[in-house]
This record gives structure tokens, C-alpha cells and sequence, in this order.
């Protein structure tokens, strides 16, 4: 029985096409491996040269010694309070401004969307002097809802434009439909339009949620005593042992891949491609 | 009871364009209306408006005797169903169809009652469990209206709903819209460019154009009796034949003078005729009230056929009368041949007059 193949060419640049997704993604996965390989290996091993590939012997000798280092179990805590605050400020505040962006035609509409981009133009190093002072001022200096408070500023632009092409992405038809059906404009907010933009509103929150996470020169200068994570390692890097650098390294890593992991779901949603 | 009594409604988008101009409308109880013309003319609008979805920069609407001009749509006891559907994506068809009803915090018996009695009017009972994305056109057309008459609604909007289907389904639906809506019992307004869909399911049109109503009639009346020749050569297929003539004594009579011939007009056009004091006037006739003869009469429009379209059901014909190409539609076995001379009898009754300034019926006794 003779079956019924694609054509040479066909086969050849379906090949190619998984030959470049493999290239990118190890291209990713490599460093994230060798980097995972270190902070579990026990410490002669990180100093020695050749360095072996293969997890021959694990040890949690130096995440070990990482995590009990003295004030980094404070800092992340600090990293991931500061992050989630983050992530609601600027999705409580970033969300309706969205919405309103796709759902209204106002006078300044263009203007406005341009001012939210032009935040992003200012260099954060110009701010960072007068934005301590104010904190000063506030006595909100060295806390994490400071740190949280510039994140929010900073993740704000992109909330904005991101929610409001996800609300542009669901017809005004449902709306208008569920407020026949007995709605009024915040219920069928709730009940329609907020269901089917979740995918796209956990897209932001990813963006926020990492952009936060991985902020340091803000955290750095606004904070002494209550460092997020990265802070206090852009500090305390040049002073560390090289395994505390990969594990350090290695800890940084994580939150990131599992958020992502976890509403990965509905990232695929919000592209178009099921996921069983 | 629920009719509909727009007064005067004005609707301006930007400041300056607008689109519903001053319209007054009355839709009685359990009627069904069909809001008909070209796209643009403003009848999706002026329908928004009656749902409350639009509100209005002047006039009155409405419902029942109520004035809901600056009701939400909530408190119209209205139910619409849109051009796209609108089914709810991330809902099962059962609470599609419930949603309405749990926004009345219906007891749950009652819901289900009242979702298996629509799905079965509409004959999706079988798909209440599946998403929309799992559903046919054709099918998320029905929930759609099986979501709208599930509320029991006292007035039903519908804004074009079949023009997304494809030409089969079209047909099908067509009827079965129309033995659901005479079930019902809801006051209804249907928005349509089809001038077809608009004869075979209206109680009563009102055909629009630039945001204005035109004519507000039954079918038959607005078919026989446009109310001016935009309306003639907006409904009907093929549109009304529009004629230049000229009026003149000829004895005790008066005649109408065209580039093909001379007709005879009627007695009970005769005052009307004279009372606009000018010579000249549009006539209209529709292609299936002109006979064709194959020799020469009196009363007759000569002329030579251009084009033979056969239709199965009836011929075509593209007739050159003078200046001006008028179409007739003969039974299907007179197929007379291309550049043959024919003579075009009309039955008086049959003529229709309009003022060629204006485009306004001229009516008789």
C-alpha cells in the first residue's frame, strides 16, 4: 500500500521550520541549564575547569548556603510583595484607562495614548534623584510601597496598551448585547467583558509581574534597608563567591518561568494556538 | 401593550453628521415594521436609539405608552438581536439563552423552562450544552434569537439578522422568523437593505433614505404606491421603469407624450395632472405590468429589445424606448430576439405619476 506523502519540498520546510524553534529555544534553555547545573553542583565543582556538562553530582550545598545567607529570605519577600503590589496597582489602574482607550472616542483619545508612550521615554536615572527626595518627604523612602509605587509607573504605559488592545479585541456587540439582556454598563463589564479579556489581563500581569521582579536600578536607589532581590545582588555581586552568583542567579530565575508556566494556558489562548 | 411612538427623533454623530433626521414613526401593538434603504440611510441608528443603545439629540421615544428617551436599554423591556449575533463566547448555549433570565433572578425552575421552550422554537433543545465556537452560522443565529424571545420581551429589535447567513439558509430562516415572530406576540422592528426579506415579513415599511422616512405603508402599498421614485427604484426587482413625458390636450383628452409614443391618461389622474400646472412628468410602471405586443396599437410605447435574460420562471427583457432603457418581464416562453421591434402595452391603472422636480407621487381621485 502506497501512502500518500506531502511533497519533497513540503517535508523539507516543515524540517526547517522545527530546526529554527530548536535553535531558539536552546538558545534560551542552554544558559538557563548551565546556570541551574551550577547553582546545584557542590562548590569545588563550580571552580573547577573543564566544567562538566552533565549533573554527575548534585548537591543543595550552595543553594543552601544562598538562602541562609544573611538577609536575602528578607529580600525576597520584599522582591515578591513589591511585585504583586505591582501587579494590582497597575492592572486596577491600567485596566480601566485601557478600556476606556478602546471603548470611547473623546477628545485628546490620540494625544493621550501618545503622552502614555512618552513616559517610557523618561530615563529613569533622571528621575531617580528628585523621586528619592520626594520619598524622603512622604516618609515612604526605603519601604517596598515606594519601590512598588515607581514599578507601577513603570509598568503602566504597557498595561495600558496592552489591556486596551485586548478590550479592542472584544466587540462592542457582546456589551451592547448584555445590557439589552438587563446589564448595566459595569455589570456587563463583569459579567462579558471581563471573562473574555482574562487571558489577555494575565498577559499584563506576566509583563508586570517580571518587569518588577527584575527592576533594579529603582530598587537600588530607593531602598538601604528593605532590598528586593535584585538590588541587593547588583550590590553584593562583586563581592560573592562565584557560586553564590549562580544560585543567586539561579533564584532570580524562577519566579519568572514558573509564572509563566502557570498561565502559560492562557498566553496560548490569547495567541490563538489550544493547548490540550 | 407596547407600541412604539417615536416623535421627532433627531440623531447627530460628531456634530454634524446626522444621521436620523426628525423621524416620527408609530409601530402599533404587535406589529411587525421593517425599517428598509440602502446602507447609510440611518435605520441601524435610529433602531440603536429605540434600544437605547444611541442616545438621541431630539425627540421623544416611546414604549407603551412610556417615555423611555433617557432610559438605559435595562428598563426598555426590549430585547435586540444584532447583525454579528453577539452570542456570548465563553457561555454555553444553555446560558446564553439564560442570561437574560438570571439578570431577572428568575428561580432556576423557571429558567430552565423558559430556555427549553425557545430552544425548541428555534430547534437548538439539542445544543444547549456545546460553546458557541462549537456552532454553525446558521446555529449561533438562532441562539441569538432564542436569547432574545427566552425574556419574553414586549418589543423585539432585530438588526439585520439573516444578512450574515449564506443564500439557502437566508430563505429558510426567513420563514421560520416569520411563523416565530407571529407566535410571539412581541412588537417588533426589523432593520434590512433587502428589499425582499422586507416585502415577505413587514406588516408595515418605512423605507429611509438620508435619515429621513420616506414612506411608512404595507408591503403591497409601498410596492404599488411608491411614495416617490426613490422608493419605486429602491424596492422591486427589477426597480420601477421611470419615463419622461409630456402632458397635452388632444380633444377632450389629455395624453402623456414619451420618446417611444403617446399614452392615454386616465380620468382619475386628470385633475391632479392639471392641478400642478406644468407640462411635464416622470412616469413609472413596474416590468411585470407591461404586455408586449408583437404588432403595432394604438396606446402602445414602441421599442427594440437590447438584452433577453431568460429566468426560468419569466423572461427579462431590456426594452430601448427612445432615450431611455425600460425593463419587462414577459412569461417564459415570449422570447422575442434581440433588435426585434416591440410595442409596450401598459394598463392605465397601472401607471404611476410623479413630479419630475421633486420626485413626489402625484396621486389621482
Amino acid at each position: 500500500m502506497e501512502q500518500t506523502r506531502p511533497p519533497m519540498s513540503q517535508r523539507i520546510n516543515r524540517g526547517l521550520t522545527y530546526l529554527v524553534a530548536l535553535a531558539i529555544a536552546l538558545w534560551i534553555l542552554i544558559p538557563i541549564y548551565l546556570i541551574a547545573l551550577a547553582a546545584f553542583s557542590p562548590r569545588q565543582l563550580v571552580y573547577s575547569w573543564p566544567k562538566p556538562l552533565l549533573p554527575t553530582s548534585i548537591s543543595i550545598e550552595t543553594m543552601r548556603f544562598f538562602l541562609t545567607s544573611y538577609g536575602v529570605l528578607a529580600s525576597v519577600r520584599n522582591s515578591v510583595v513589591v511585585a504583586v503590589i505591582t501587579l494590582f496597582l497597575s492592572l486596577l489602574i491600567g485596566a480601566p484607562a485601557g478600556y476606556a482607550l478602546a471603548r470611547y472616542v473623546f477628545r485628546g483619545h490620540h494625544a493621550f495614548q501618545l503622552l502614555i508612550l512618552s513616559t517610557r521615554a523618561f530615563p529613569i536615572v533622571i528621575l531617580s534623584i528628585p523621586m528619592a527626595v520626594t520619598f524622603i518627604n512622604w516618609g515612604l523612602y526605603d519601604t517596598v510601597l515606594s519601590v512598588a509605587l515607581v514599578h507601577t509607573a513603570m509598568a503602566l504605559p504597557t498595561t495600558v496598551l496592552v489591556t486596551s488592545s485586548v478590550f479592542i479585541g472584544i466587540p462592542k456587540e457582546l456589551e451592547e448585547a448584555a445590557m439589552t439582556l438587563g446589564c448595566n454598563r459595569l455589570q456587563a463589564v463583569l459579567r462579558v467583558v471581563l471573562p473574555l479579556a482574562l487571558p489577555g489581563l494575565a498577559a499584563a500581569a506576566i509583563f508586570t509581574f517580571v518587569l518588577s521582579w527584575n527592576e533594579v536600578f529603582a530598587a537600588a536607589i530607593l531602598t538601604l534597608q528593605n532590598r528586593t532581590l535584585p538590588a541587593k545582588m547588583v550590590v553584593q555581586l562583586n563581592e560573592s563567591p562565584i557560586p553564590f552568583r549562580f544560585a543567586g542567579g539561579f533564584f532570580l530565575l524562577v519566579p519568572s518561568l514558573l509564572f509563566i508556566f502557570a498561565i502559560r494556558k492562557y498566553l496560548f489562548n490569547l495567541w490563538g494556538v489550544k493547548l490540550k | 401593550m407596547a407600541e412604539i411612538r417615536l416623535e421627532n427623533v433627531r440623531k447627530v454623530f460628531d456634530r454634524k453628521v446626522v444621521a436620523v433626521d426628525g423621524v416620527s414613526l408609530m409601530v402599533k401593538d404587535q406589529e411587525f415594521t421593517v425599517l428598509l434603504g440602502p446602507s447609510g440611510c440611518g435605520k441601524t441608528t435610529l433602531l440603536r436609539c429605540v434600544a437605547g443603545l444611541e442616545q438621541v439629540d431630539g425627540g421623544r421615544i416611546f414604549i407603551g405608552g412610556r417615555d423611555v428617551t433617557f432610559l438605559p436599554p435595562r428598563q426598555r423591556h426590549i430585547a435586540m438581536v444584532f447583525q454579528s449575533y453577539a452570542v456570548f463566547p465563553h457561555l454555553t448555549v444553555f446560558e446564553n439563552i439564560a442570561f437574560g433570565l438570571r439578570m431577572q433572578r428568575q428561580p432556576e425552575a423557571a429558567i430552565r423552562q423558559r430556555v427549553q421552550e425557545a430552544a425548541e422554537l428555534l430547534h437548538i433543545a439539542d445544543l444547549l450544552e456545546r460553546y458557541p465556537s462549537q456552532l454553525s452560522g446558521g446555529q449561533r443565529q438562532r441562539v441569538a434569537v432564542a436569547r432574545a424571545i427566552a425574556v419574553h420581551p414586549e418589543v423585539l429589535l432585530m438588526d439585520e439578522p439573516l444578512s450574515n447567513l449564506d443564500a439557502l439558509l437566508r430563505l429558510e430562516m426567513r420563514a421560520e422568523l416569520k411563523r416565530l415572530l407571529r407566535d410571539i406576540h412581541a412588537t417588533t422592528i426589523y432593520v434590512t437593505h433587502d428589499q425582499v426579506e422586507a416585502l415577505s415579513l413587514g406588516d408595515r415599511i418605512a423605507v429611509m433614505r438620508d435619515g429621513r422616512i420616506l414612506q411608512y405603508d404595507t408591503p403591497l402599498a409601498v410596492y404599488d404606491h411608491p411614495a416617490n421614485t426613490f422608493v419605486g427604484g429602491f424596492i422591486g426587482n427589477p426597480p420601477m421603469n421611470f419615463l419622461k413625458g409630456m402632458l397635452r390636450h388632444r380633444e377632450d383628452r389629455l395624453e402623456v407624450a414619451t420618446s417611444g409614443g403617446t399614452l392615454e391618461v386616465p380620468e382619475a389622474m386628470r385633475s391632479a395632472l392639471l392641478a400642478q400646472n406644468r407640462d411635464d412628468v416622470i412616469i413609472g410602471v413596474r416590468a411585470e405590468n407591461i404586455e408586449p405586443q408583437t404588432q403595432e396599437a394604438p396606446n402602445t410605447l414602441r421599442g427594440t429589445v437590447l438584452v433577453v435574460e431568460p429566468l426560468g420562471s419569466h423572461n427579462l427583457l431590456t426594452v430601448r424606448v427612445g432615450e431611455e432603457h425600460v425593463k419587462v418581464s414577459t412569461s417564459a416562453d415570449f422570447r422575442p430576439r434581440s433588435g426585434e421591434t416591440l410595442w409596450l402595452r401598459v394598463h392605465p391603472d397601472k401607471l404611476r405619476w410623479f413630479d419630475p422636480e421633486t420626485g413626489q407621487a402625484i396621486r389621482g381621485e
